[in-house]
């Protein structure tokens, strides 16, 4: 009865080419824009032109005079159909002040592009229309969008019943209380730099969007998103919406990139529930692009004071952090929590005794901040490299050779911030990235250039990152006063024709799993690749997952994955025992085949799955059916690092910054697709070229967004940056059975501290040590110029 | 990214096409639409009827005509910068047809609408400016020329009245003159923060993109250069009667500077000959 091929490969390691794409480049994908219902109505929401402004009256009649407009509603009249605000389920502290966060606002709009009424209409046209003639009466207010002034006084309330912008102050010092005090104290050198964490805007290619269909009858509701939460959005919406958990489906269907910024749950998916409630026919909203640059999440924001104590020898003693984090106007899902992802890596992958870092985070009257690829990490990896050069700089040392003396050697190892780093090689990976420079021959260039004043200045710049990610170990979470757990989850089914069903908790939006997850099935199972089919993003589906964020898919979903897989084996090797009368001690298992020691007898997965589902002669009590779910809690996080170095030419004329090579050596652990990782670190590395030298988002005095669209909020493309030099070393991670690490994010993590310590190097026979990022041409001339004077 | 409601016409002529324009309140032509529709999506512009050019295939060509070049209104960007009379000839125009936007853009842009649509960065008219190029429209009184020089008149305003048509770009033959175009921007597919047109035939004619409401000719650089002053010094005179704007790509005095930078680059640039 088996139909399916038989397994020739080996998948894990392999460039297995991705069975996501033929989908997407055919145009054959499903976005919730391809999504249509009968009887479908388009929502459209009013936003606030005015970056604070009280409401006053609200008139609608015009909107609900065109034709086809079915409901016009106010933030107001919507008031009584939610059961709670917005979810945020991160307060940092005891004390994180969280006010609430209606889908609509009522009293006030807090940031340009606050909803406060929506049109729901017959199409997205009428939709749009009638927006546009809603009257609002504003009152407009004084407005703070620099996160830098929003604790000054008298500075204007996002909040006023808060009686000022503070939202919450968050200490930690390790190893001991006092021990960083007396380590400056005890200092031969000391440096303090101060950065800015320039506001982000994630630019997912495809835009938010929603589509609910209610089932009047049954008083179900089924809501498609473009998420990569679905599983947390239900949960969640249920309690803004008060639709019973058990009564919301949530799918994800194809998603076109999140980087974090679908990691949220969204006014306008509670909107569009509580339409499809009132009304009792499907609703549809679905973003635009100048919407999405005001109404989903920003990322950054950070005035970052880092101070490193050390001995005259370069040995790094201790490090100091201040951090002032821009919120936003309201707290969305993890607001608080999202700087304090990198608050355990502000030393980097250096060995130091002592570390005290405080957060303290701000409401502006900006969108607010979350999760953005890298979400805390790239802000610490930026400020300990950049300070390490700044250190390197005042002892006149190679930052080369700086990094060398302070490298962590031994692992495991307990760091001053109190978690304990798996694995690593730091060295290994700056040999081999150096190798691939030819460091001797680019200062050897640099130096040329330097002396004949060539107007064409080089810069080469270091980043010696260490990250943590495979979010996140349950306990700690708890510990740190995050709501929910850091496992997942997965259920392998073998259906009797030999094929294979994987259910997955997280859920995909561009990362490849499908293909991934299918390699790991393949291996272990004996499946060939094509055999396996992944299922993923539906609550009815796949009722138990935490999802994707965190660089966590591979380092948890992949893990629980693995151990599914294991689950199966365990009783395959029952089924296969008892059909082939011998002891299970006596079965040798390799590769989806069992075989009797010493014998040729053996028997497959495949076989085993068919004897399983006719249950015609199973051991006494076995349950028919072979299927193993596992849900994994990791217990730590992973620990990529590497080495990345930028080579930049700067034209000191025009200031021009011209990104020339970029060598980018990652220790991920153990790789299942070499190409779907440098694929993620091609990406990744973009998204930190991208904050270095081209993305902000700028608020003009009056609190409106400038940089509204893709014209002007620039992120790059190709033809702005070279081809990166890629390898790897691998210390596979100690902790789970894969020794994987996880990619989503070093990429960003590690380029804006390499790209900006190689601008800052070129710039450096000018005596100009920083450059505020992005590191535009005019920002790098004007430097050039003050320096001269 | 939703257009307001806009009525929707076809031309099967340029007589068509004007007679549209004057039958219609408010109606825009529309050619390959990357400058007017995502104006349009934006809500900026809401033209309450498109007469649509794009079909007109006879306004798309280039022609040979003695000591110039005669380049239909509808030539898409793409098509001005592979064809090879215009490469031969003109190879400003070419080089500079292939820096406009991204492929996309290229592939469906084209040059009467780019001129016609009296952008500042555009990098094409300031070319037109500097090669003194000659401007074909079509009206309901028939035909006029315009020379490059007196066709833009503002920001975003240019000769043409509401029911004419721009018809025909004509170009001279640069033959060995020298020649080059400096496009200073962040991206590849960005509009010029800066960019400078130099021509050297016996004079210097020099043009700047985004340094005013309009591409202009940079007349105290020219005037320094037939002075006998050298490039390095005539181009100190870049920013002379230039009201730069100020954007998140750069401040006016930023544009200032750079102008006197780009315009010395371009300057040695022609004279290196090609």
């Amino acid at each position: 009865m088996a139909v399916t091929e038989e397994k020739t490969e080996t998948y894990i390691g392999a460039p297995v080419a991705r069975k996501e794409d033929a989908k997407l480049v055919t145009g054959q994908a499903r976005w919730v824009d391809n999504l249509t219902l009968p009887g479908m109505l388009w929502a459209s929401i009013v936003r606030s032109p005015h970056a604070h402004a009280r409401i006053g009256s609200i008139d609608t009649g015009a909107a609900k005079a065109i034709e086809g407009v079915v409901a016009v509603l106010t933030g107001g009249e919507l008031a009584g159909d939610w059961a709670g605000p917005l979810p945020m389920v991160w307060p940092v502290t005891e004390d994180t002040k969280n006010p609430p966060h209606w889908p609509l606002a009522t009293d006030k709009a807090r940031f340009a592009g606050d909803g406060v009424a929506v049109v729901v209409a017959e199409s997205r046209a009428v939709a749009k229309d009638a927006a546009e003639l809603v009257e609002v009466d504003y009152e407009p207010l004084p407005s703070v969008t620099d996160v830098a002034r929003a604790l000054d006084d008298g500075a204007p309330l996002v909040h006023e019943e808060l009686e000022s912008n503070h939202c919450y102050t968050w200490p930690l010092e390790g190893p001991e209380e006092g021990a960083t005090e007396r380590a400056f104290a005890d200092a031969a050198v000391t440096v303090k730099e101060r950065y800015r964490q320039q506001r982000l805007i994630p630019s997912a290619i495809e835009p938010r969007g929603v589509l609910v269909q209610p089932s009047p009858a049954e008083g179900e509701f089924t809501m498609w998103s473009s998420t990569q939460i679905p599983h947390i959005a239900r949960v969640t919406l249920s309690g803004t919406t008060g639709i019973p958990e058990a009564k919301l489906r949530v799918i994800a269907p194809d998603v076109g990139g999140g980087f974090g910024s679908k990691l949220n749950v969204y006014a306008e998916e509670a909107l569009c529930l509580a339409l499809a409630r009132r009304l009792g026919r499907p609703v549809k909203w679905i973003e635009e692009r100048s919407e999405n640059h005001v109404a989903t999440t920003h990322g950054r924001d950070q005035i970052q004071e880092i101070e490193l104590a050390a001995t005259a020898e370069g040995k790094i003693t201790a490090v100091r952090v201040h951090i002032t984090t821009g919120m936003g106007a309201y707290l969305q899902i993890i607001t608080p929590g999202t700087p304090l992802l990198g608050a355990w890596v502000y030393a980097g992958a250096y060995d130091v005794d002592a570390y005290q870092i405080e957060f303290v985070g701000a409401f502006t009257n900006t969108t607010p901040t979350d999760a953005y690829r890298g979400a805390g990490r790239p802000e610490a990896t930026y400020a300990i490299e950049r300070a390490v050069d700044a250190l390197a700089r005042k002892l006149d040392m190679d930052p080369v050779e700086l990094r060398r003396r302070n490298f962590i050697r031994e692992f495991p190892k307990t760091i001053a911030s109190g978690l304990t780093v798996d694995s690593g090689d730091f060295d290994a990976s700056l040999d081999r990235a150096l190798e691939l420079l030819d460091y001797e021959e680019a200062r050897r260039e640099q130096a040329e250039r330097r002396e004949r004043g060539d107007a064409t200045q080089l810069g080469i710049g270091f980043s010696t990152y260490l990250e943590m990610c495979g979010l996140a170990p349950s306990r700690i979470l708890g510990a740190i006063r995050y709501a929910a757990g850091g496992w997942d989850a997965a259920t392998i089914r073998c259906l009797p024709t030999g094929t294979v069903q994987l259910l997955i908790g997280t859920s995909p939006h561009g990362q490849g799993h499908a293909t991934t997850f299918s390699q790991i099935v393949g291996d272990r199972l004996g499946i060939p690749f094509d055999d396996i089919e992944v299922l993923h993003g539906d609550t009815a589906v796949v009722p138990l997952g935490m999802d994707t964020y965190g660089s966590r898919s591979l380092a948890v979903g992949g893990v629980a994955v693995w151990n599914a897989a294991e689950k199966v084996i365990g009783k395959a090797r029952r089924v296969v025992a008892h059909g082939l009368e011998v002891a299970e001690e006596d079965l040798e298992y390799e590769g989806g085949r069992f075989t009797v020691r010493g014998t040729d007898r053996s028997m497959t997965v495949k076989e085993a799955a068919l004897a399983a589902w006719t249950a015609h002669d199973l051991p006494d009590g076995m349950e028919p059916g072979l299927e193993g779910s596992y849900v994994y809690d990791p217990p730590n996080f992973s620990w990529p690092a590497g080495c990345h170095i930028a080579v930049v030419e700067v034209d000191t004329e025009t200031g021009a910054v011209d990104l020339r090579r970029y060598v980018a050596v990652d220790d991920l652990g153990t790789v299942i697709n070499p190409t779907i990782v440098d694929g993620q670190i091609h990406g990744g590395i973009t998204q930190g070229v991208a904050q270095a030298l081209f993305e902000e988002a700028v608020y003009d005095d009056a609190g409106n967004l400038v940089t509204g669209s893709m014209v002007n909020y620039l992120v790059p493309s190709a033809a702005e940056l070279p081809a990166f030099e890629l390898d790897r070393t691998e210390s596979p991670s100690p902790t789970n059975p894969l020794g994987v690490k996880g990619v989503g994010e070093t990429g960003t993590i590690a380029a804006p501290a390499a790209v900006m310590n190689a601008v800052a190097d070129a710039l450096s026979p000018f005596g100009i040590t920083d450059i505020e990022m992005p590191a535009s041409p005019e920002r790098v001339r004007r430097a050039i110029e003050e320096a001269g004077r | 990214m939703i257009p307001a409601r806009f009525d929707y016409e076809v031309a099967e002529s340029v007589d068509h096409a004007i007679e549209l324009l004057g039958s219609r309140e408010d109606a825009k032509l529309l050619a390959g639409g990357h400058s007017l529709l995502p104006l349009m999506k934006l809500r900026f512009a809401r033209p309450a009827t498109l007469v649509d050019i794009g079909r007109l295939a006879d306004l798309s060509y280039v022609r040979d005509a003695g000591d110039r070049l005669a380049i239909g209104a509808l030539t898409r960007h793409h098509d001005l910068h592979s064809n090879e009379l215009v490469r031969t000839h003109c190879e400003l125009l070419s080089f500079t047809a292939g820096l406009v936007g991204d492929p996309q853009v290229r592939h469906r842009g084209t040059i009467g609408g780019s001129v016609a649509h009296g952008d500042p960065a555009s990098d094409l008219p300031t070319v037109l400016l500097a090669l003194d190029a000659e401007l074909q429209v079509a009206g309901p009184g028939g035909e006029r020329t315009v020379p490059a020089a007196e066709f833009f008149r503002g920001f975003f305003e240019t000769a043409l009245e509401p029911t004419e048509v721009l018809t025909e770009i004509r170009v001279p033959k640069l033959a060995g003159a020298g020649w080059s175009y400096v496009k200073f921007h962040r991206r590849a597919q960005d509009w010029a923060t800066v960019g400078v047109a130099a021509v050297q035939n016996g004079g210097t004619r020099v043009a700047l993109t985004n340094m005013s409401s309009t591409p202009l000719r940079a007349a105290a650089v020219e005037e320094a250069l037939a002075a006998g002053n050298d490039a390095a010094a005539a181009a100190e005179q870049a920013a002379e009667g230039t009201n730069p704007p100020s954007d998140t790509n750069g401040s006016a005095d930023y544009r200032r500077h750079l102008a006197r930078v780009l315009v010395r680059r371009a300057l040695e640039e022609a004279a290196g000959g090609r």
